[in-house]
């Protein structure tokens, strides 16, 4: 157990690693899936897997908000970037994505004027500042993120800013967590739920994982003591054959989560029929765009945006990956023609995914012993 | 952009326009507060909020800030990127 002693409380550490030995049933093997990709980061970083049995195993999922980015969006991106008078602004992660023909970064190297921006009210601000241009926010992110475009979006209202407008990849984190209950590849004994977006939506809507489908989920918080002990909690509520939504991080998640923030989603954006994501194909009510109320504020509206639909790359197995099917370094490409620095699939790129973050801290786990 | 970095409310900005200034290992930042506006009346100085681009989006205690800063500080180079597009941020 040598990395326990990093732990803000090691012997704690000791103690709940030494409590999920004793939970397991020997002989049986436990899937559980790490839905977000702050987790994903922080189980390669602190190696959490080589603090666990071999027989319980940690898939990664869907949440990481670059990973999950299609290039049939990226593309539309980069069109409306090169539209003439337009300041395209975006988050840094999201520069690098690359999409058919180069990245946003490459197309502002090429002449179009691309922006980072920390926040989406810096967005509003360089609109704000350049009255003549209109300025273009690309947003994504999961429901930790769409409360703050959301927010942006009323105070360019109210203050009736007309030159900003928001091109919406908002995806919740629902419906993809459904398809893969759903999918026959993928057999999941539990999950650990994601600390930061319940700490906007709560626990409720998790609540149908153990009602419809009979496996417990945690919210877990991002330090490794926090999602050993989630793995702890799921493991007890497996061994007492129960299941439910428990929740880890009460330091920060509010069972009922942050109604304010609810609500100006809510007033903000509604769901689209489906929305597409990168490697799992189009999926229904999972995407957000504006709602009718906000619809002049709308980019997709205000310009032509190509609507373009492009495959995934043959070589690209980021799909698989984010369906917890394959591990990173089963990709073919893995390390070789995609890397962090010339990444092929988006789990390359930013930090909280999985191929970047098994690429960076890549601690073999795979010959752990069997209980 | 997934990160969650805790900082100081210094100075509460604007009540209207629910902008706090907070600092951030000494970097001192205008974030909005919009979201906790409900919670027991809103941020106060002193408090510890989580900041998510450029928006606080969860209260925490002071021993919860420091763990999370720790653990953050430990990433190293992903943390000092968010600092570095922190500083660079201009919300008014
Ligand atoms: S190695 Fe690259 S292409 Fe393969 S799954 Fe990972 S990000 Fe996608």
């Amino acid at each position: 157990m040598r990395f326990v002693d990093e732990f803000r409380d090691a012997e704690l550490g000791r103690a709940v690693a030494a409590e999920i030995l004793s939970l397991i049933e020997p002989g049986r093997h436990y899937k559980l899936m790490e839905v977000c990709g702050g987790h994903t980061h922080s189980i390669y970083k602190y190696g959490v897997d080589d603090l666990l049995p071999a027989n319980v195993e940690l898939v990664h999922g869907p949440g990481c908000p670059v990973c999950v980015i299609p290039m049939g969006r990226v593309d539309d991106g980069i069109a409306l970037a090169r539209t003439d008078g337009v300041i395209f602004t975006c988050f840094g992660d999201m520069m690098r994505v690359p999409g058919s023909e180069g990245s946003l970064l490459e197309a502002k190297a090429a002449g179009a004027d691309v922006r980072m921006v920390y926040s989406p009210l810096d967005a509003l601000r360089i609109a704000k500042q350049n009255p003549d241009r209109e300025v273009v926010f690309f947003a994504i992110g999961f429901e930790t993120t769409a409360p703050s475009t959301a927010l942006t979006l009323k105070r360019a209202r109210a203050e009736g800013v007309t030159n900003f407008s928001c091109m919406c990849n908002h995806v919740t984190i629902v419906p993809p967590v459904r398809a893969l209950l759903e999918s026959p590849d993928l057999r999941l004994d539990g999950f650990i739920g994601p600390g930061h977006v319940s700490t906007i939506v709560g626990g409720r809507p998790f609540e149908f994982i153990p009602a419809d489908y009979g496996k417990p989920l945690v919210i877990a918080g991002f330090e490794p003591l926090d999602i050993l002990q989630a793995i702890a909690m799921i493991l007890r509520q497996l061994e007492a054959g129960r299941c439910g939504v428990e929740n880890q991080y009460t330091r920060v998640v509010p069972y009922e989560g942050n109604l304010r923030a609810l609500e100006v989603m809510a007033e903000v954006f509604e769901l689209r029929p489906h929305f597409e994501w990168r490697g799992l194909g189009f999926i229904s009510h999972s995407g957000l765009q504006l709602s009718e109320a906000y619809a002049d504020l709308d980019a997709e509206r205000r310009f032509q945006v190509p609507g373009v639909r492009v495959a995934d790359p043959k070589a690209c197995q980021c799909g698989e990956v984010l369906k917890g099917v394959i591990k990173p370094w089963e990709c073919k490409v893995f390390g070789t023609a995609c890397t962090p620095e010339r990444p092929i699939g988006t789990c390359m790129v930013s930090s909280e995914g999985a191929c970047a973050a098994y690429y960076n801290f890549g601690r073999f786990a795979r010959e752990r012993e069997v209980v | 952009m997934c990160l969650a970095i805790p900082g100081q409310v210094v100075e509460l900005v604007d009540h209207g326009g629910h902008i706090a200034k907070v600092d951030v290992v000494g970097v001192r930042r205008n974030v909005n507060v919009g979201l906790l506006a409900d919670e027991d009346g809103g941020v106060r100085l002193g408090d510890w909020v989580l900041i998510h681009v450029g928006f606080a989006i969860s209260r925490i205690d002071e021993d919860e800030a420091r763990a999370t800063r720790e653990l953050l500080e430990q990433m190293g180079q992903e943390y000092e990127q968010e600092l570095e597009e922190l500083k660079a941020s201009v919300i008014e």
